[in-house]
């Protein structure tokens, strides 16, 4: 049963190889003639394959999703182009046709199940709802009996019991991953032709991450569904598709199939992307891309990318490339054929793990809990001088609390923490300032840890004046140093955090930790709310820092590639006890506890799957 | 029940203090001292401050309200009709004043920005501005004597009788009160509904092709309806007070007009039961609202 029955457009045998999907000269503007979010997309998905639509944050692959359904944000509008399902324009359709199609023949996968389910519905009625909705389509499932059956069958292709206690539950009683599967099960439930998945696992787990993959592959090929996957992660996207298209700017620059294009990308901006994704396997300097995007209307005449392109040349910023084909895949940009079709070449990170007789920071037998509930037992941790240890966990296994405890700013804990062989109190309150100098910590997420009220000279200023003793002469001279240190250039120093983009707002906050010349450094996932590019540049700078500096680290992160880049060694978390620790090495490539085996084994890797046409 | 014993001493302290007391009221100013302080002793107002009280409150748990120091009625036959007055006119205005501001704000937000939005904006506004007693004069000229003269212009009733065995009495009373409690209402619902219309969930249900009645009323409403519950029990609290003026310009045998009638007179047991029993009102209306918004949001019913 790998055709969908019933279809008016029921494709032939001979079909088979056809688009299922084809969509060309896509376009999506502000209003109805403001400036273009979207320009001159054009794709197309077979049966039964599934297309990732990669790119920074921004960059329209969102915008391009909802268009597939006929749907746009408040504010925009589609004005041009074509949405071919199966030989139908659904762009074309009245709104009555439209709605009867979306749910039933093109279905929606959402970013943030948590925010896209219905807070006041049970998850039962919420999946039964899209079959109720199309009853026309699925038969004589709007009855009661029916649905039910079809309900429990989608149920268990998306790995859910389908108990009526499960049912009956609300949104906000499952687990991230559950609420995952639920929307998973809304999408196939009537057997669509094509599903539009919009980053949906990027609030998940690594593990919980690869089953939904694995479910989502699984119910294209045996349904002969056609996919549509929007991801910023490369690394995801590079196991699970066949084709990719990158987007920057509103623009596709590089289409074509997965090897391809990840072997050999030949677009700058797809070569950059790629020497940003961390690598598990080898210990590598990550290259970023610097800078940011042009938003919608201030794109310019040029191609979008120039003024970040490394490549670019004078022509770049006057000509807009049209989309060329080359090495069997379709790029815009001029210089196309000039540049060789390489994955960049990155250097190895060198500063091998060396057993240390010293520690700066020493964690024994440290239990937290929140209120009467336990958080972390058990917890040891040796922060030998100049090497970075990462806290490594997925979410709930305390890494964040453990970080807290040591910077003072969670006070409900036992054991000690010795601190250059003092032992530090539980409150930050309680120390002195030379120990809070001397231990600085960086906030997950830099658009709240930053005062939005302040500058960013003052922000610096107030933690100088705070933790120094430096003069109103020799503090600006200090905040200029630091800034160049974290490469951002001095004008920052005027402005508010909300004129920054979160790559930089992230640098003014270790700016701010750097400046009172810590001897310890906290990262509390600092680059978990940054795209992979920057993500890259963060790390890279960070690593500087810490070698230049000779500063111990302590980076808490859920992201074990990440880890390969930047530390010597790592703890790993489990449910508040270290389930594993030793050098980086070790860990992920021989791990010892069966948690971290699991754990190593889901990392989603940049890994180019052949054999899939 | 904490806040009830409060609110009893307040009322006692706060009667208590009051310049004259009832022996004065019921005598008049020229009085000679002699038959105050025979008719002090009459109403035991010599005894102890606590004493009284302790008489007063064991007397209100048992039923026994005493007799008003104006008449000698007994405090309950005198206030059972206004009390049931009272009720019919809060109970009529909340169940309207609710459901139209629940229907015009999600209206509202349906057409957000049309011209019923905006007209119904400006006309609220301008209604929140105004006194209820403006309000209710503006309506008598409007509809009970200079301009269409269709309806009783005041709400008098026969002694013994009930508002529901005229109900042409109640329609201006309750039209004032609907007037000032409606923009709350549908302030918070628009808001509310707004917010549930921009929704991730309404997103998602259009996306799974929900059709448009299906979303307002299915997906939409139930999550803009929990946070003006609270509203709407704001209203409900605020009528309690807002019937003392409306009562009083329509001459409504309610309550608030009582209480007026009651004050003015120094019948202090007749005061201290009415205060007490909106005390409680406003008690039990906090504890319903809470419990129904709690509800109508299964994320705080239910525990994970």
């Amino acid at each position: 049963m790998s055709e969908v029955e019933g279809r008016v457009a029921q494709p032939s045998p001979t079909a088979r190889r056809e688009a299922r999907l084809e969509v060309t000269g896509l376009e999506v503007r502000v209003g109805r003639s403001g400036p273009d979010v979207v320009r001159d997309v054009s794709f197309a998905v077979q049966a039964g394959q599934v297309l990732g639509l990669v790119g920074e944050s921004g960059s329209g692959k969102t915008t391009v999703a909802l268009a597939l359904l006929g749907h746009t944000r408040r504010g925009l509008s589609i004005t041009a182009g074509q949405v071919l399902l199966d030989g139908t324009d659904l762009l074309a359709l009245n709104p009555r046709d439209l709605r009867a199609a979306r749910g039933a023949r093109v279905s929606y996968v959402p970013q943030d199940p948590s925010s896209a389910l219905n807070p006041t519905l049970r998850v039962g009625t919420q999946v039964r709802e899209a079959l109720q909705v199309h009853a026309d389509v699925v038969g004589n499932a709007g009855d009661a009996g029916d649905a039910g059956d079809r309900v429990a069958e989608v149920m268990r292709e998306v790995y859910l019991d389908p108990t009526p206690e499960l049912l009956h539950r609300y949104p906000h009683q499952l687990s991230g991953g559950q609420q995952q599967r639920i929307a998973l099960a809304m999408a196939f439930a009537c057997r669509p032709s094509l599903i539009v998945l919009d980053e949906p696992t990027t609030g998940l787990d690594v593990s919980t991450q690869r089953h939904v993959l694995e479910t989502v592959r699984g119910l294209c090929r045996s349904y002969g569904v056609a996919a549509v996957y929007v991801s910023h992660d490369l690394a995801v996207v590079s196991g699970l598709v066949s084709d990719v298209a990158v987007m920057y700017a509103g623009r596709v620059v590089e289409i074509g199939s997965t090897a391809r294009l990840f072997g050999e990308p030949v677009h700058p901006y797809t070569r950059g992307l790629l020497g940003a994704v961390p690598s598990p396997e080898r210990a590598e300097r990550l290259t970023g891309i610097d800078g940011q995007q042009p938003r919608p209307g201030r794109r310019g005449d040029g191609c979008s990318f120039a003024a970040r392109c490394e490549y670019a040349i004078d022509a770049c910023h006057t000509e807009a490339p049209e989309l060329l084909t080359v090495a069997s895949r379709s790029v815009r940009c001029l210089r196309a054929r000039d540049i060789p079709a390489t994955r960049p070449e990155r250097l190895p990170v060198t500063g091998l793990f060396v057993p240390a007789e010293t520690s700066v920071l020493s964690v024994r037998g440290v239990a937290a809990r929140y209120g009467s509930t336990p958080v972390l037992s058990g917890i040891d941790l040796e922060v030998p001088p100049h090497t970075c240890v990462a806290v490594v966990g997925e979410s709930g296994s305390g890494k964040t609390t453990l970080a807290r405890c040591v910077a003072g700013l969670h006070s409900n804990w036992t054991g000690e923490i010795t601190f250059q062989g003092t032992s530090l109190t539980h409150g930050a309150r309680q120390r002195d300032k030379s120990v809070l100098r001397r231990v600085q910590y960086i906030f997950q997420n830099p658009y709240t840890s930053l005062n939005p009220r302040k500058t960013v000279s003052q922000i610096i200023d107030q933690q100088l004046q705070q933790l120094t003793g430096l003069s109103r002469r020799e503090r600006p001279v200090r905040t200029a140093d630091v800034l160049q240190d974290v490469s951002l250039a001095p004008d920052v120093l005027s402005c508010y955090p909300d004129q920054l983009s979160g790559g930089e707002r992230q640098r003014v906050a270790i700016a701010r930790a750097l400046a009172v010349e810590p001897e310890l450094l906290i990262c509390d996932e600092v680059t978990s709310s940054l795209d992979v590019s920057v993500q890259a540049v963060i790390v890279e700078l960070l690593r500087r820092i810490q070698s230049e500096r000779h500063l111990a680290l302590v980076f808490i992160t859920h992201n074990l590639a990440l880890v390969r880049s930047i530390a010597q060694s790592a703890v790993v978390l489990r449910e508040g006890v270290v389930a594993e620790s030793g050098p980086v090495e070790q860990i992920l490539e021989h791990p010892a506890d069966p948690y971290t085996r699991r754990l190593v084994e889901d990392v989603p890797r940049l890994t180019v799957i052949g054999g899939l046409r | 029940m904490l806040t009830l014993f409060l609110v009893s001493v307040v009322v006692f302290v706060a009667t208590e203090v009051l310049p004259g007391n009832a022996a004065f009221a019921i005598l008049g100013r020229n009085a000679s001292p002699v038959r105050v302080r025979a008719l002090e002793n009459q109403l035991h107002l010599n005894r102890g401050l606590f004493d009284q009280y302790w008489t007063w409150i064991s007397g209100l748990f048992e039923g026994r309200l005493g007799n008003s120091l104006v008449n000698s009625q007994s405090v309950w036959s005198l206030v059972e009709p206004r009390l049931v007055n009272s009720a019919i006119l809060v109970l009529v205005t909340g169940v309207i004043g609710s459901f139209l501001g629940v229907a015009l704000g999600a209206f509202a937000a349906l057409r957000k920005d049309g011209w019923f939005d905006r007209i119904s904006s400006v006309v609220l506004l301008a209604a929140t501005s105004l006194p209820e007693f403006v309000v209710a004069i503006g309506l008598i000229i409007l509809l009970a004597t200079v301009v269409f003269h269709v309806l009783p212009g005041v709400s008098l009733l026969a002694p013994g009788t009930y508002a529901w065995s005229e109900p042409q009495l109640l329609i201006l009373p309750v039209a004032t009160l609907v007037i000032v409690i409606v923009p709350y209402t549908m302030r918070m619902m628009r808001a509310a509904m707004i917010e549930a219309l921009e929704s991730d969930y309404v997103e998602m249900a259009q996306l799974k092709g929900v059709p448009e009645w299906r979303i307002v009323l299915v997906h939409a409403l139930p999550n803009a309806i929990a946070p003006t519950i609270q509203v709407i029990g704001l209203g409900f609290l605020y009528l309690a007070g807002g019937i003392v003026i409306v009562e009083n310009v329509f001459n409504f045998p309610g309550i608030g007009q009582g209480l007026v009638e009651a004050v003015n007179g120094r019948d202090i047991p007749t005061i201290q039961f009415i205060v007490v029993v909106l005390a409680a009102f406003y008690v039990v209306m906090n504890i319903l609202t809470d419990v129904i918004a709690l509800l109508a949001t299964p994320r705080r019913r239910i525990a994970r």
